[in-house]
């Protein structure tokens, strides 16, 4: 597909998200934006939910943004979106206004929790836009708080690893499930520690038009408690255990990007991390047994459907 | 509003209120409208999307999947330059009420026909006005609708109000729920020609635009927030010469007189009383009965409520002994309802001031009865001639 790269030397130099942003050394935010900045071509309009993102990036009188960029509030991305969408559309025809393609950011509790409702609304209606959620796997910016994304086990401050109930209970959500339920075209999953698969899905979103979905992993060593150094390694390592997959769905079509024949075991992944260290303790492997259980129930499921696609 | 008056190029049609707001904002060549169904005001926007489908209204309609996300849509589509309407009611104000705040805040220039109704609980749906005083702290500017003509005239102007350069403010109509909501009435519309003229396109301020790229809406902490709602704050009270201004120009091309407060008798009115919305008629022909029979009492009625038009009733009720202040609402712990604060606010610092009782009446839809207004212009007389209020507040026809 025009504008797919086959090496990271090929991606575009040109920044659009400027240096000087105040969030976390070894976030997995910046490398994220600056990727969609360079995949989506022509002129772009950023949509970004409450979080993390917003406030480190805009904090009045600065800005990071080289592009238009609009917040409204936490849980409404998706209709802030809608409108600027159809606003361009009808001033276009009106006015013969350039419509820009419209990209939007959501955290995990922006979009898994108090957001679904607007980016299901947004999904239905079919407006052209990119909607990318980086998922940090909890409430980051308001205090590491679990959500809907936030995987079984994991330590939070509201789900913390007690001696009755060690960590969250509950398995993540499948949010591109929901996403393709809606009838989108096109959904995938993103990790930064993959930037060559992760531009080449960015470029096919934005050449579909009409809503696209994109779930990207975002490390976070605040609330993960991981050495920042570390961030793409972490990353690497949760596609290496299957514990995020990488895959796309397109036009009814799943297919696994980057095939993990071998899983390395996920103590790998977890080990490195503060919020699972209580699993690895004895009492405590029946969480890990389940966790386990999620992560290859996924991986199979995952699996039938791309082998049915095919 | 003054006597209605028949301006060439104007059409004599049958409406009710939703219809006729639904009619301005055709005529007012919107660009975006996003709302979501709630009655009363569903008719509103029944009627706009059968605009936008036949081709007589080229807008984007967006039927969004909540009121949070209909108020959320259209902060968008204005910050992209857009004419923008929605229309809501009491429980989908309520769940707008977080994006009303960031609406004027962000000076978008957003529309709102509010067709006021009571807020659960019990649900109940017919006309109170505890959801236009639950925005009154928001940024908004808000008119209140007496009858059909004003909901239509008015919103026409609001367009004209909040898009002005020197005020960049969303502007909310209410028009009572059901009473004028529901209700067919006879009104004068202009021609659309006439509206473009008076309405030409929006000249947005600083659109989202990529050749200019901004930042909409960022964080802004204690070293900035004051200023921003101190600029806010400015920007509400230069509204009002604005829309003075919007008024007159107005009244040129439809021969109809708006003005922030409408009044009867009060040229030498011992009590007086002042009230919102559908009820002033009611008020005034009950005042114009006891008129005739001697007694001196006369009516204010606001057709502004935000900003609030102090000088104007601070003016009309010097010299009145009395005055009940009615309010279709209720503030449950407060010194009295929404109404009754603001004007003995507006009033406390002036030295001779009328005594003030506050008058609660028709929550949830209950008629005003001409009986109900005479009881409580008694209870002002009272007031104004023993000099003591022995009830502050009254419940008119409550059992």
């Amino acid at each position: 597909m025009a504008g797919q790269v086959k090496s990271i030397k090929e991606i575009p130099r040109e920044e659009l998200f400027a240096p000087g942003h105040r969030l976390c050394a070894g976030c997995g935010i910046p490398p994220l934006v600056r990727i969609v900045l360079k995949a989506v071509p022509g002129p772009k309009v950023v949509v970004t939910a409450t979080g993390c993102l917003e406030v480190a990036t805009t904090i009045f009188p600065y800005t990071s943004w080289r592009v238009p960029w609009v917040h409204n509030a936490f849980e409404n991305a998706a209709a802030t979106a809608s409108g600027i969408e159809a606003a361009f559309r009808i001033l276009e025809k009106k006015r013969g206004i350039k419509r820009p393609k419209i990209i939007v950011f959501g955290g995990d509790g922006g979009t898994f929790d108090i957001g679904l409702q607007a980016l299901s609304g947004a999904l239905e209606r079919g407006h052209d836009m990119i909607y990318i959620c980086y998922d940090n796997e909890a409430y980051m910016n308001t205090g590491i708080q679990r959500s809907g994304a936030t995987p079984r086990g994991a330590a939070t401050t509201t789900s913390p690893a007690g001696r009755v109930i060690p960590g969250k209970m509950e398995r993540k959500k499948d949010l591109l499930g929901i996403a393709i339920a809606h009838g989108v075209r096109y959904a995938a999953t993103l990790n930064p520690a993959f930037p060559v698969d992760m531009y080449n899905k960015i470029v096919k979103a934005a050449s579909v038009e009409g809503p696209t979905v994109l779930h990207y992993l975002c490390p976070c060593p605040t609330g993960w408690r991981f050495d920042p150094s570390r961030t793409i390694e972490v990353a690497r390592l949760a596609v290496m255990t299957r514990m995020w997959p990488l895959y796309e769905y397109e036009d009814g079509r799943y297919r696994i990007t980057v095939m993990v024949k071998k899983p390395r075991p996920i103590e790998d992944y977890i080990k490195l991390q503060g919020r699972f260290r209580h699993l690895l303790q004895p009492e405590n492997k029946w969480v890990l047994d389940q966790l386990r259980r999620d992560v290859e129930e996924f991986w199979e499921r995952l699996v039938r459907l791309a082998s049915a696609s095919e | 509003m003054a006597a209605v008056t028949r301006v060439k190029g104007q059409r004599r049609v049958g409406m009710t209120g939703d219809e006729a707001v639904a009619y301005a904002v055709k005529q007012a060549d919107v660009d975006v409208v996003a709302a979501y169904p709630i009655t009363p005001q569903t008719i509103i926007v029944e009627r706009l999307a059968e605009y936008v489908n036949n081709g007589e209204l080229n807008a984007a309609f967006i039927p969004v999947e909540s009121e949070h996300s209909a108020l959320s849509t259209c902060v968008g589509a204005s910050l992209a330059g857009a004419r923008v309407f929605t229309a809501t009611a009491s429980q989908g104000l309520a769940l707008m009420y977080e994006i009303l705040w960031i609406a004027s805040s962000m000076r978008t220039t957003i529309v709102m026909a509010l067709a006021n109704r009571a807020l659960s609980a019990p649900i109940n749906i017919h006309c109170s006005h505890d959801d236009a005083y639950a925005a009154r702290d928001t940024g908004w500017i808000q008119f209140f609708a007496e009858n059909v003509q004003e909901a239509y005239d008015l919103t026409i102007q609001a367009f004209k109000i909040a898009e002005d350069k020197r005020v960049l403010l969303p502007t909310i109509i209410n028009l009572d729920g059901f009473i004028l909501s529901h209700s067919l009435e006879g009104l004068y519309v202009l021609s659309d020609d006439d509206v473009r003229k008076f309405l030409p396109p929006k000249e947005p301020v600083n659109p989202i635009d990529v050749e200019r790229p901004m930042t909409y809406g960022p964080l802004a902490l204690y070293d900035y927030y004051y200023e921003f709602k101190r600029a806010q704050a400015e920007a509400m009270k230069n509204s009002y010469p604005v829309i003075l201004e919007v008024f007159k120009e107005y009244e040129r091309i439809s021969g109809r007189r708006y003005a922030p407060v409408k009044e009867y008798g009060m040229e030498d009115a011992e009590v007086a009383m002042v009230i919102l919305g559908s009820s002033a008629g009611t008020a005034r022909y009950v005042a114009r009965r006891m008129r005739e029979r001697g007694e001196k009492v006369g009516v204010l009625s606001l057709t502004l409520y935000r900003p609030f038009p102090e000088k104007e009733i601070v003016e009309r009720l010097r010299g009145v002994k009395a005055a009940i202040i009615m309010d279709r609402s209720y503030s449950f712990g407060s010194p009295g309802a929404q109404l009754f604060m603001d004007i003995a606010a507006a009033l406390y610092n002036e030295g001779e001031r009328p005594l003030l009782i506050n008058a609660i009446y028709g929550l949830g839809g209950r008629d005003l009865t001409p009986d109900q207004v005479e009881a409580a212009f008694r209870a002002a007389f009272e007031a104004a001639k023993t000099g003591v209020v022995k009830e502050r507040e009254l419940w008119l026809g409550v059992r």
